[in-house]
């Protein structure tokens, strides 16, 4: 949780500083993603929105792929293809992440399907999203599919308050999300997002469930997202700083922290050399991520499909040759084809 | 067999050959609307052939997630009409899954089997050709057979192929349309065109249903002593360029017709792209015969549809330009 905050800091400022493009902060939300992905296996797969990097970082995905993927170059798993912090890691079990949101959902049900037909199978799928993506068609198609085809499927739902500007007010009327999962027949629970071991548990219970019984299960963890939606985005222009400032005092970083403190496991100056630390390998990261080249503009037409059809090929070739008459009037100056 | 029979055929056999292939969507447990999946439930059980809900945004995302496993999904959409809550996942994410990812991803082993086209009584939403839509969204392929020998090859090859498919069936051959049809498993190369008749005068090129269309236009022209080319396209993303522009090199003249409305139609693609490669070939101007640009009427259907006369009068004005 320190990692992510380390990385949400430098990397809110980097965007600021025109060093990345775009960036999302995980703040108040560190304990909801970081406490449900340790109660999973590595062979766990998960789907994701955009605000769990923490799950990434808890899998052991490290802070130079992170950076890498914000500054989408040469080394970014994902060929510098997508905007900042949609990160995917085949290695690591995290689906890559698409912006179209509640996308993952129905997808979440048929991998807990394949799982379920494999045989042996020691694994469950989680999904996570907030709790606006819970309000698109393919929130509903998701939860129905795994509840028909009784599939091993966490569905993780991060009810953070905001989506965007929009205030839950806005976003639905009935008793949060939980209140849907009856009606696909399936068992859920509600739990205090900011504390880890509460999210923990219920993680740990669900996995359970979902494994020993093949059906999915729901899990709404209530939070608070302190930061703003996006680097895009300014959020004293729809709620107020003194709203804002109340959470903070309430971060459940802090709070498992007082835990460990209270109980002598951890002290002042532990937390300095923590954060010192995390904070420099950061920097590190962020620092060798920019030197390095973008991808070769090959990457542009490779993987659309598995192998380059012949129309790709002929506009491969037009690029290049367009690159070459003009040199210095396209970006990666010194990159190869 | 019927046209039908050889797409059940081609189902079968693609779940016997890969343990991980299921098959799914609404109503296909008994069999489907359309009898594509009679007897695979019987035989390869209730997990390999089921029923979805009635959803097929769900379908289609669920299809994604089976085959980002690395599984086979047959996922069948019970009339192509209905395919657009599914637009979205296919064409933002089945499509882009694997070039987002880095090539880390992909969901190669999908296909979207749905019917299409005209069928006498279908009117505006039993009727529809809807592959311009898709022809447009890079990562895709997509594929409409003409006929039941050619469907089962080419349906056994999209599900093999690693790239997500859609893969229209023009349902007013299902019946109609009976051939002899190899016992076997085998392919039929997708991406790459047929070329049904040689001629030399003029070029017709057609997909699906619509190549037998144009294939009366040319006995109605061949009776004129003008010569056709008949081209079935059979893949039309990526579709197979050299053939269709070899073809106009010797002939100097095309027509393009398809079901699907004019405007936006995939024709007006073809006929971009050969009127480059073929220009100084070309004795005259390339023509589509295609639907008008309106929804799709039940009353007027035959005043609709590109029938052979149709075709016939832009063949003679061609030639005659």
């Amino acid at each position: 949780m320190a990692r992510l905050q380390s990385f949400d800091d430098v990397f809110y400022n980097a965007q600021r500083q025109g060093r990345v493009s775009f960036y999302m902060q995980h703040a108040g939300e560190e304990a909801a993603i970081v406490g449900s992905a340790a109660a999973l296996e590595p062979s766990d797969v998960i789907f994701s929105q955009y605000r769990e990097a923490g799950a990434l970082f808890w899998r052991g995905f490290t802070v130079q792929q992170a950076a890498d993927q914000c500054a989408s170059n040469e080394d970014d798993l994902g060929k510098g293809r997508q905007m900042p912090v949609h990160y995917g890691s085949a290695e690591h079990n995290f689906q890559t992440i698409s912006s179209p949101l509640a996308t993952q959902i129905p997808q979440a049900a048929g991998a807990a399907y394949a799982l379920k037909l494999t045989p042996n199978n020691k694994s469950v799928v989680l999904c996570y999203f907030g709790e606006g993506a819970a309000s698109e068609g393919d929130f509903h198609a998701g939860m129905n599919f795994a509840a028909t085809t009784q599939s091993p499927c966490i569905f993780f739902c991060r009810n953070n308050g905001y989506a965007i500007s929009t205030p839950t007010k806005d976003q639905y009327r009935g008793d949060g999300i939980i209140s849907r999962a009856a009606g696909y027949g399936m068992c859920a629970i509600r739990v205090d997002g900011n504390d880890i071991f509460a999210v923990h548990r219920a993680t740990q219970e669900a996995r359970k469930i979902a494994l020993t019984e093949n059906k999915p299960v729901f899990i709404e963890v209530m939070s608070y997202r302190r930061g703003h939606h996006s680097t895009s985005d300014d959020s004293t222009r729809y709620r107020s700083v003194n709203e804002i400032n109340e959470w903070i005092d309430l971060c459940p970083v802090r709070r498992l922290r007082r835990y460990m403190e209270d109980r002598e496991w951890w002290n002042n100056d532990l937390e300095t050399a923590l954060r010192e630390e995390e904070r420099r390998e950061v920097m590190k990261a962020l620092e060798s991520a920019e030197k390095k080249n973008y991808p070769p503009p090959s990457e542009l037409f490779t993987d659309v499909y598995d192998v380059l059809p012949p129309h790709l090929e002929k506009q491969q070739k037009e690029l290049q040759e367009h690159m070459a008459k003009y040199p210095d009037h396209l970006p990666h100056l010194d990159i190869k084809f | 067999m019927n046209f039908v029979g050889s797409i059940n055929d081609a189902i079968r056999i693609a779940l016997k050959t890969d343990d991980t292939a299921v098959v799914f969507g609404e109503d296909v447990a008994f069999g489907g609307v359309f009898r594509a999946t009679v007897g695979l439930k019987e035989e390869f059980g209730e997990h390999r052939v089921f029923n979805t809900p009635l959803c097929e945004q769900g379908i289609a995302g669920f299809a994604i997630g089976y085959a980002a496993m690395g599984k086979t999904a047959i996922a069948e959409i019970q009339f192509a009409d209905y395919i657009f809550p599914a637009f979205d996942q296919i064409v933002n994410e089945a499509a882009k899954y694997r070039y987002r990812s880095g090539g880390q991803f992909n969901v190669g082993n999908l296909v979207f089997r749905t019917p299409c086209g005209a069928v006498g009584h279908g009117g505006l939403y039993h009727s529809q050709s809807p592959e311009a839509y898709f022809a447009h969204t890079p990562g895709l392929k997509v594929v409409m057979p003409s006929s039941p020998s050619e469907a089962k090859g080419l349906l056994l090859a999209s599900i093999r192929d690693n790239n997500p498919i859609i893969f229209f069936e023009p349902k007013c051959l299902y019946r109609a349309a009976v051939e002899e049809v190899p016992t076997g498993d085998y392919t039929l190369p997708l991406g790459v065109a047929n070329v049904v008749k040689e001629g030399k005068d003029i070029t017709l090129v057609g997909w699906g249903a619509q190549i037998h269309v144009v294939k009366k236009a040319a006995a109605l022209a061949e009776e004129a002593g003008i010569s056709c080319e008949v081209i079935d396209l059979r893949t039309i993303l990526p579709w197979d360029v050299d053939t269709i522009a070899n073809s106009v090199l010797k002939t100097g003249r095309l027509i393009v017709s398809h079901e699907a409305p004019q405007t936006g139609g995939f024709a007006g693609e073809i006929a971009t792209t050969i009127q480059k490669e073929c220009f100084l070939s070309l004795e005259a101007p390339i023509e589509r015969v295609c639907g008008y640009d309106t929804p799709f009427p039940l009353a007027f259907e035959k005043q609709y549809v590109p029938d052979q006369f149709k075709i016939f009068e832009a063949i003679k004005r061609t030639v005659n330009f």
